[in-house]
């Protein structure tokens, strides 16, 4: 009997260490997180001596013109990253995935950007875009050209943190869809091939399609992490000139150590998670409807 | 495999690759190019080619390190030396501690059924895009005002740990499914207890996994600035703090920071050479199957 108990007390013991750990620091932060976003509450105040203003962080956050910006930056941000990366990741894909000499070679280089700090990142493209020592605008010059405003400019930062990102990026969406060519059912390629399709009509009406389920996992991965990025900015612009580069998690952290509003940054950080959990969430559903799909297929293929 | 047969390729296909690598590891060059230049040669307007490598940047960096004095030198900043110090030991820490937790949950999500299972492994992928922006304000009132340890090296590896997990039971989840239950029937038939079903058993057929959620959490917590920036304090600072703290808008030393971003980048740099593969498979855990 006791050892039946032992046993139906195993998982939880294999669970506890974790749980606890979860439950300390990370769901007890949000909640904390989210109760904090209905005070007025500065740092040099414990929680309890904050007031309580109700929904006032948040009404404030709505005409707030600079959060209004803010958060126009890190949807236009997202959004511009994503699509150009997917474009650049699965064309590069399609065009080198042939069987050639050294394809892994390729492949650790290309995860190198992903791999080393965010903080690094920026540090190298500020000092690339760097009005005089940078070796774009020493370029420019050496050509004869005027040189560029790349930091200082509102909309020429945009652009270069868009430019890093991408740098940053795109072998990530590369690598996954590389990895989906890669495992297509080589039938489909023949019959294609015997049938005379063209190259083009191979990508558009085989490859394309048979990747898709992994194309949009991707894409929402990658969606996910776009509204997550802030130190390459942060090290490259700090949100500036103006607000041009300003996104959401740059905000939050000038909010909190800056204009010491904690409660106002608990609100943003809370429409974050909003926004995070509700693309996380299309993502699950994703992944269990092609599950069922797959399984539904497979019971159709018993049958025959 | 030796004998495998390679596709011959038109020259722009190559060429194409090529650039592809230079765009890569371009930047990654130039960082490492301008960490061994003096200040005089950085500034120069001559080309870039031409000039004295030095390790002086280095020195000035590491100078609390060396069993010399470097000579151009007049005092000794030991504010990196020990930023360095203390990022080997948050990032070690914290991930022996995540590992170790998150394996035991992971093993427990795919092989007991028990109460409330789905709802914890869903809760585990929704943890898991939780970015660190999101945490800084409550995880700094928490630590500072009731905890009471911000400014230690265990509050900040308690974030970590908190912050890595869902990824690392999520990524291990996948690689316990593979370990065939057969082979820990037999175990338990033979005597074993469910602990040590897990460590002699389980363990060592699922090392791949390990060393892939090894490699992306001690990444995490070596490279994560902003929850660094808000706990610590003078004496627990990390790398990525310090590299901050030291960019000002004017007068920036390139050289140096260039150095330390390079020191830096160097430990990820040679883990993606060591275990390529396993960063692959982790990365593409979930989305591509099989």
């Amino acid at each position: 009997m006791s050892i039946a108990r032992a046993n139906r007390l195993t998982p939880y013991l294999f669970l506890a260490p974790a749980g606890l750990v979860l439950a300390v620091a990370l769901f007890y932060p949000i909640l904390y997180m989210i109760y904090a976003s209905f005070l007025d509450w500065n740092p040099s105040q414990r929680i309890g001596e904050a007031d309580f203003v109700g929904i006032r962080n948040y009404t404030k956050l709505f005409s707030d013109n600079a959060f209004r910006e803010s958060m126009g930056v890190t949807l236009k941000f997202a959004a511009v990253v994503v699509s150009i990366e997917m474009f650049l990741g699965v064309g590069l894909a399609l065009l080198l995935d042939r069987n050639i000499r050294g394809m892994s070679v390729l492949r650790t280089l290309f995860i190198l950007p992903m791999m080393i700090a965010p903080i690094v990142v920026g540090l190298m493209w500020r000092y690339m875009y760097h009005p005089t020592v940078g070796i774009f605008n020493k370029t420019l010059k050496s050509w004869g050209l005027d040189s560029i405003p790349w930091l200082s400019d509102g909309s020429w930062a945009f652009a270069s943190i868009v430019i890093a990102d991408v740098w940053q990026w795109t072998p990530f969406i590369f690598i996954l869809s590389l990895a989906a060519l890669q495992s297509l059912p080589k039938s489909a390629m023949e019959a294609s091939r015997i049938d005379g399709a063209s190259g083009w009509q191979q990508i558009i009406y085989i490859k394309l399609p048979l990747m898709m389920p992994v194309l949009i996992v991707t894409l929402l991965l990658r969606l996910i992490d776009a509204f997550k990025v802030l130190e390459v900015i942060l090290v490259m612009t700090n949100g500036g000139p103006g607000l041009s580069t300003e996104i959401l998690s740059i905000r939050i952290n000038r909010t909190a150590s800056e204009f010491r509003e904690l409660g106002e940054a608990a609100a943003m950080s809370n429409l974050l998670l909003i926004v995070l959990l509700i693309l996380t969430f299309a993502m699950f559903i994703y992944n269990k409807a092609q599950e069922a799909r797959a399984a539904r297929l497979r019971v159709v293929e018993e049958e025959t | 495999m030796s004998n495998q047969s390679y596709d011959r390729q038109n020259p722009a296909y190559y060429a194409l690759l090529v650039a592809l690598v230079v765009m890569a590891i371009g930047p990654i060059y130039l960082m490492l190019v301008t960490s061994l230049k003096l200040n005089v040669d950085i500034m120069s307007d001559s080309s870039s080619l031409f000039f004295m490598p030095t390790l002086r940047n280095y020195e000035t960096a590491l100078c609390d390190f060396l069993w010399y004095e470097p000579e151009h030198l007049r005092r000794c900043d030991p504010t990196f030396g020990r930023a360095l110090v203390n990022s080997l030991i948050i990032g070690l820490v914290s991930t022996a501690i995540t590992l170790v937790f998150g394996t035991m949950a992971a093993y427990a999500l795919v092989r007991f059924r028990f109460m409330g299972r789905d709802v914890v492994s869903i809760w585990t992928l929704m943890m898991r895009m939780v970015p660190p922006a999101v945490l800084l304000v409550p995880v700094f009132g928490i630590w500072t005002f009731q905890f009471g340890f911000d400014g230690t090296r265990g509050g900040i590896i308690l974030v970590y740990v908190a912050l890595n997990l869902p990824f690392v039971i999520w990524i291990l989840q996948s690689f316990i499914v593979q370990v065939p239950i057969q082979l820990e029937e037999a175990a338990r038939m033979d005597g074993a207890g469910p602990f040590q079903v897990f460590f002699l058993v389980v363990l060592p057929l699922i090392k791949p996994g390990i060393a892939a959620a090894s490699i992306f959490t001690f990444r995490v917590a070596w490279n994560e600035f902003l929850l660094a920036n808000a706990l610590a304090d003078r004496s627990s600072r990390t790398v990525p703090v310090t590299i901050v703290n030291s960019l000002t808008e004017f007068d920036i030393d390139w050289g140096v920071i260039m150095a330390t971003g390079m020191l830096l980048a160097i430990p990820p740099i040679i883990f993606t050479f060591v275990a390529s593969r396993q960063i692959i498979t982790g990365m593409t855990a979930g989305a591509v199957k099989g």
